[in-house]
């Protein structure tokens, strides 16, 4: 198997507080090579602060401590402010949530994205905006023209979700990091998303972390699935095993979802078990 | 209009809300944009029906026309067979509850749990508040520790049940349902999805329920609306939409990216 793109292993993030430290991501280790890997969990489990710590975007206080946290053979816990951000944007870019908060108000949306291509790339604005508008066509965004002029505010949320993709997606980072891109979406609009994600991502064999608090869309879109609880990974398994998931956290998870296929008359409410605080991570099957 | 609805027992009912033709338009002139457009549909006693739509497709608009908070429409709103009017009195309130999205915004910060639920006995005079408060925090869950509680203290699951709490104190016989789980995990939906299930038989309510998450909307409700650009395209049963059974394309084309993700073409 090829070397992965980014390796994890024993990875700690914690929050001291006046009174006592909060441990929000408790010894985790995981890899993600150029693959779809789905991170799901419920709030407070820890899912997006992994997501955050790979590109040491972390707040202030917290503190990050690992055996090994590295990419592409670049150890970024010992990596300066400086090396982080020809990381960032570069080789590793985060999609968010929310279009609306995550785009500059007051740039036009075309400007934004030539202005990404420039940060990492020693190009002239004419062969820059040439790209963007390019970008803007591969995010199927049937205008380039006209969007290229548009301010974040005028364009649609399944739009604007669009754009972000194409500003990620300019540099050709190796590494993608989407934290819940498709929450703020509707439901239609939700697959064109995904479906231009997944083109992107499968074309230019990049890796993708795809965080996510939807069980059923991340079996069927990605190839790994990391389920997350109290800051630490309960299950890791390949997504069509889903279904199938050992672990008694990942099952119930799927048990409290309405069914579509089905009518059930109550719903599993998941009871915790204090003992997965501490249990071993289920990988494919098997307990390590 | 008495027409009489059939609900989930097949056995015939009287109508609980029959709305019939509203047209809600915002703006006027050039730039009028209407949101509800001859929207009819009917709801018997003890029934639960569900409005599914995306965003911008006035379902939720019809919710806050339904419950008075925009009386700027047009066509005609029965609830038991009479007349609602524009100007809502506080007999219709006793009847009609609302529990809207977000259990973050819809309870005051400042308040006490126990002075949420007892405002509403106040208005409409009610006796034994204290009773009624206990009673109604056993119902949805929660201890009567619970009512020395301010927001802030209480998880968003713990939250959305006394705005549960809040409207049910009053003995309702409607409740409109605007999003209640879309702002909460999976775990804690199952949880609110369970209570509402379970409430409605153990009170003879009757839930109209605006979503934009068709298994959510097809778990609670018998029938289903589904909305696209103002207007219900289609009344289907839940076995309807489990079954796929959709005559319109946008309706199939909703149902099919609801079920997971496979590349649209």
């Amino acid at each position: 198997m090829a070397k992965p793109l980014l390796e994890v292993e024993d990875l700690f993030v914690s929050f001291k507080g006046a009174h006592r430290t909060t441990q929000a991501v408790r010894g985790i280790s995981f890899n993600v090579g150029r693959e779809k890997v789905g991170i799901v969990g419920e709030s407070g489990s820890g899912k997006s602060l992994t997501g955050r710590t790979v590109l040491k975007l972390t707040p202030k206080a917290a503190h990050i401590d690992a055996r090994r946290l590295s990419f592409d053979g670049i150890d970024l816990l010992a990596a300066s402010e400086r090396q982080m951000r020809s990381i960032r944007g570069n080789r590793i870019s985060m999609i968010l949530q929310d279009p609306k908060f995550s785009l500059n108000p007051l740039m036009r949306v075309g400007q934004q994205i030539t202005e990404a291509y420039r940060l990492h790339h020693k190009v002239g604005r004419r062969e820059a905006e040439a790209r963007a508008l390019a970008m803007l066509e591969a995010v199927k965004i049937r205008d380039p023209d006209r969007v290229y002029q548009l301010f974040p505010h005028e364009v649609s949320g399944g739009m604007g979700q669009r754009i972000m993709i194409a500003m990620m997606l300019i540099p050709e980072p190796d590494l993608i990091i989407a934290d819940e891109p498709t929450s703020a979406l509707d439901v239609t609009v939700r697959r064109q998303v995904l479906t231009i994600l997944d083109e992107l991502v499968t074309r230019r064999g990049a890796g993708l972390m795809f965080i996510s608090h939807d069980l059923n869309l991340v079996a069927d879109f990605c190839d790994r699935v990391l389920v997350m609880y109290a800051g630490r990974i309960m299950e890791d398994i390949a997504a069509c095993d889903l279904r199938n998931a050992r672990h008694p956290y990942t099952r119930a998870l799927l048990d409290s979802l309405p069914r579509l296929d089905r009518a059930t008359d109550m719903l599993q409410v998941p009871s915790r078990d204090p003992a997965w605080l501490d249990g071993p991570t289920i990988r494919s099957g098997a307990a390590t | 209009m008495s027409a009489l609805a059939t609900n989930a027992q097949g056995t015939a009912q009287e109508t609980a809300l029959a709305v019939s033709h509203l047209n809600i338009t915002f703006g006027s002139g050039a730039a009028a944009m209407t949101a509800v457009d001859d929207v009819s549909f009917t709801l018997g006693h003890g029934e639960a029906f569900g409005l599914i739509g995306e965003s911008g497709c006035g379902k939720s608009t019809i919710l806050r026309a339904l419950v008075g908070l925009n009386r700027d429409y047009e066509g005609t709103i029965r609830f038991r067979d009479t007349v609602v009017p524009r100007q809502r009195d506080k007999s219709f309130f006793r009847r009609v509850q609302m529990v809207f999205q977000d259990p973050y915004a819809s309870l005051h910060p400042r308040k006490m749990v126990q002075y949420v639920l007892a405002e509403p006995l106040r208005i409409h005079g009610f006796d034994r508040h204290q009773e009624r408060i206990d009673e109604i925090l056993s119902a949805v869950g929660l201890g009567p520790s619970f009512r020395y509680r301010f927001p802030h203290e209480l998880s968003g699951g713990q939250r959305q049940r006394v705005a549960i709490a809040r409207a049910l104190i009053i003995e309702p016989e409607l409740l409109l349902l605007d999003e209640p789980t879309s702002a909460l995990d999976v775990s804690v939906q199952a949880e609110i999805l369970n209570l509402l299930k379970q409430l409605r038989r153990a009170r003879d309510l009757t839930y109209l329920m605006v979503s934009h998450d068709l298994a959510v909307v097809t778990h609670l409700c018998e029938r289903v609306g589904m909305m696209s650009e103002g207007r219900i395209i289609e009344e289907m049963s839940a076995e309807d939409v489990r079954a796929g059974r959709a005559a319109e394309p946008y309706t199939r084309e909703f149902l099919e990216a609801s079920t997971g993700y496979r590349p649209a073409s």
